[in-house]
């Protein structure tokens, strides 16, 4: 009877460098210590997803990865990022030009409600200033949306408001949104969890496309979630990185005892 | 400090299959204990009493792999909890193996109890060591005791030593007594029907492995 | 098992207890507390309008001041309140937004912006007279641009813009937090949000506000004396330069005149302003609607 206890969950040593490394990453709200020197490797066209549960810091983690955590009054942070090899916090670095190649979909969907889904997905491109002939920006669109598995539900009514569309496609259009820029990485900050199942099921089903492209990092409170779309788990607890492996392994015989305690539901 | 889970109706379901398990392998044992003594005393009504046992031990089959599927089904269990219900199906139809396996044996009781007495001194002992073998298996999964499981998988060459001892012998006896033939292929039917309910109980041993290993392959031995 | 859990009742009552008379009660007085206010209002307006009525007609809104009652006129009042309500919303609007927008979206917590709220709170309760002074020493003599549109326009933006200010700051907090970020977590600069996200929202609360601030100026009197506003004129002003009058002004130079003809007047100069101060309110309003229509979804 064999199991997924095939390899040991290191970092993918061998493999090439991560798209995204932490390196002893800290952050405090005021005086509050909410991460705790977090050494975490997220590789690159893999869904890394981060579960935990409330309070543990996983969505303070993802925000130090596109630094918006610093967005906060009286939140600050410690240790390395790197994208690709480059600290991301370095001196010499923008954090708006980063937050162009780092995208993030947040929990609550919120496309611009005085613009129409075609804006909404040229919104990116229009807050950057880039210049687009018209031609190229309907490319930019339709490929947006296409990417967003959205394309063949709006293609009809790319004028109306954004806000006329469903809790789901309206997450759609965000992603679409996000991809138009053509960011590295996806930051996903539970996505899912204000829709129903039918539309958190699309989503989940675009993951596995939109991974080929991006590098996604998605944290979730919804185990299964978790489990069914990731192809490596983080554990966190307390601010802390208790186990990082395969997903395959984590929910089938994870090592540490506070992973088996969280994954089986003994909560204490 | 073993915690349980927060939610105590998943809590008590899984504690629930538990004891099923241990009660339908402890009625199982039962069998397989009257069954031999069947064949020894050549007790026809004890047969048959026995194999009427065995259309509860089918009842408990359809109830434990029931209680699996619901487990699975509304709480969607992981981890080791996902392992244990996953053993416990299969462990299941080991347990039913050995009912039925029982039921054969009362079978040769039957026809051997009208038939003359006869010298069966091996097959206690093979019933012994191969109950022996059940009790720990299951002791092994309940408590999680992979020495235990690992023990029994010993014992398995043992019981397997018997049965050849015993088929050299009851050859011997039927070349040298040519009206025991009969008697002799019955026994020898037997025989078979205890070394195979210690293999299935050897799976019910790698079960319980599986289910500790499973957990323990990054963590340091228990003290 | 479980320790505490309440006894459980069925069956407890739905239907209706006693006539619930403290709210009814409550609601009957604020009623009144509306109707009272609301139908002397009306009251005074019919007054108003049943005086002037007789009184109002093209010639009377395109003629000139005159001492004889009947041949008097209000066009240069009317001329001379649109131009102030023009140069006001042109100097207060972009000033009082942009003050807005700093205090809100750099100012953040600085001592500087916490002083600079304190003030304008208070300034936006300072009697108008004040600013008429103000507007005297700073605008009229010290910049020396006498008596003119310029000046009192100048004088009814700087009474107005705490109004702006603050109705565009309330605008601007409405803008939900997480829209700000998902605009910044594109990768755009703190200007390029506010223009492109914060601003296009937060236009119907900026409008409301433009909309009172107008409405404040167009019904002020006594700064526009002290600033030198005439009282009788007989021309129309060309250029922010030049002399000027207000509808305010005009009806209260006919009032306290004996003649009961200028009181009729004067009732018809009331119409007019009214007029003019709705159909200036309704535009705004109507536009304010249809962006508010857009965003609500």
């Amino acid at each position: 009877m064999t199991l997924a206890t095939s390899a040991p969950s290191a970092a993918p040593a061998t493999e090439p460098r991560p798209k995204l490394m932490t390196h002893g990453l800290e952050a405090w709200f005021g005086d509050n210590r909410v991460l705790k020197g977090v050494d975490m490797p997220i590789p690159a066209h893999r869904v890394t997803a981060i579960i935990g549960p409330s309070g543990c810091g996983k969505s303070t983690f993802i925000r130090c990865l596109n630094r918006m955590h610093e967005m906060v009054p009286g939140a600050r942070m410690a240790g390395r990022v790197e994208l690709d090899g480059q600290d991301v916090y370095g001196p010499d670095i923008d954090p708006v030009l980063l937050r162009r190649r780092v995208g993030m979909v947040f929990q609550k969907p919120n496309p611009f409600p005085t613009m129409s889904i075609r804006d909404n997905v040229l919104a990116g491109m229009k807050l950057s200033r880039r210049k687009l002939g018209k031609s190229e920006a309907e490319g930019v669109v339709e490929s947006a949306l296409r990417g967003a598995a959205l394309w063949d539900e709006v293609k009809d009514q790319l004028k109306k408001p954004g806000m006329d569309l469903s809790g789901g496609q309206q997450q759609r259009l965000c992603i679409a949104r996000s991809i138009a820029v053509e960011p590295d990485v996806l930051l996903m900050d539970e996505p899912c969890s204000a829709l129903d199942p039918i539309a958190t099921a699309r989503i989940e089903d675009l993951l596995h496309e939109l991974k080929a492209r991006y590098t996604i990092a998605i944290v979730t409170h919804n185990m299964q979630q978790a489990a069914r779309v990731s192809d490596q788990t983080a554990f966190f607890l307390s601010g802390e990185l208790v186990e990082l492996a395969e997903t395959n392994t984590i929910f089938t015989s994870p090592g540490d005892r506070r992973t088996e305690d969280y994954i089986t539901g003994k909560f204490g | 400090m073993t915690r349980t889970h927060t939610d105590r109706e998943y809590e008590a379901k899984l504690e629930d299959l538990r004891r099923r398990l241990v009660a339908m392998s402890e009625r199982v044992d039962g069998m397989v204990e009257a069954a031999v003594r069947a064949v020894v005393e050549r007790d026809e009504a004890l047969a048959r009493a026995t194999m009427a046992v065995d259309r509860e031990v089918d009842r408990c089959e359809l109830e434990c792999d029931e209680l699996c599927l619901l487990i699975l089904a509304r709480w969607q269990p992981m981890a080791s909890d996902l392992r244990f219900i996953t053993i416990a199906l299969k462990m299941v139809t080991d347990l039913e193996r050995i009912g039925d396996l029982a039921v054969n044996i009362c079978q040769r009781a039957v026809r051997l109890s009208s038939k003359p007495p006869f010298d069966y001194a091996i097959i206690p002992k093979m019933g012994e060591a191969v109950r022996q073998m059940l009790g720990d298996a299951v002791r092994a999964f309940v408590s999680a005791d992979a020495e235990l499981a690992r023990a029994v998988l010993r014992a398995d060459d043992e019981v397997d030593e018997h049965y050849h001892e015993v088929f050299r012998a009851l050859m011997q006896l039927m070349r040298d007594d040519p009206a025991l033939l009969e008697r002799g292929v019955h026994v020898q039917s037997v025989a078979k029907f205890l070394e195979r309910i210690g293999d299935h109980a050897t799976n019910v041993a790698e079960q319980a492995i599986f289910l500790v290993a499973g957990k323990d392959v990054r963590h340091p031995p228990k003290p | 098992m479980s320790v505490g859990v309440p006894e459980i009742r069925d069956g407890a009552s739905i239907r209706r207890r006693g006539r619930n008379l403290g709210e009814r009660a409550f609601v009957a007085l604020s009623l009144l507390a509306i109707a009272i206010p609301l139908l002397i209002l009306v009251g005074l307006v019919a007054h108003t309008l049943s005086d002037a009525l007789g009184r109002i007609d093209w010639d009377f809104i395109v003629g000139y001041p005159s001492r004889r009652a009947s041949a008097a006129g209000i066009l240069p009042a009317l001329v001379g309140s649109l131009w102030l309500i023009g140069l006001t919303a042109l100097i207060a609007l972009p000033l009082g937004v942009g003050a807005a927008v700093w205090l809100e979206e750099y100012g953040g917590r600085s001592r500087l912006a916490g002083f600079i709220e304190v003030n304008i709170a208070n300034l936006a309760g300072v009697p108008s007279i004040i600013y008429g002074l103000l507007g005297l020493g700073l605008f009229v003599r010290f910049l020396g641009l006498d008596r003119s549109v310029l000046a009192g326009a100048l004088t009814l933006s700087l009474l107005v813009m705490p109004i702006v200010i603050m109705a565009t700051r309330e605008a601007l907090r409405t803008v939900p937090g997480h829209l700000r970020e998902a605009a910044a977590a594109l990768g755009a600069t703190r200007w390029q949000v506010i223009r492109q996200v914060v601003l296009p929202m937060s236009l119907p609360g900026i409008l409301t506000g433009s909309i009172l601030s107008i409405s404040r100026a167009i019904g002020e009197t006594a700064p526009l004396i002290v600033v030198g506003a005439l009282t009788y004129m007989t021309f129309l002003p060309q250029d922010p330069g030049d002399p000027f009058t207000a509808l305010p002004i005009q009806i209260y130079n006919w009032v306290s005149r004996p003649q009961e003809a200028f009181l009729v007047n004067a009732a018809a100069g009331i119409m007019v302003l009214l007029v003019t101060m709705l159909t200036l309110n309704s535009a705004a309003i109507l536009l304010r609607n249809r962006l508010q229509r857009r965003i609500r979804r």
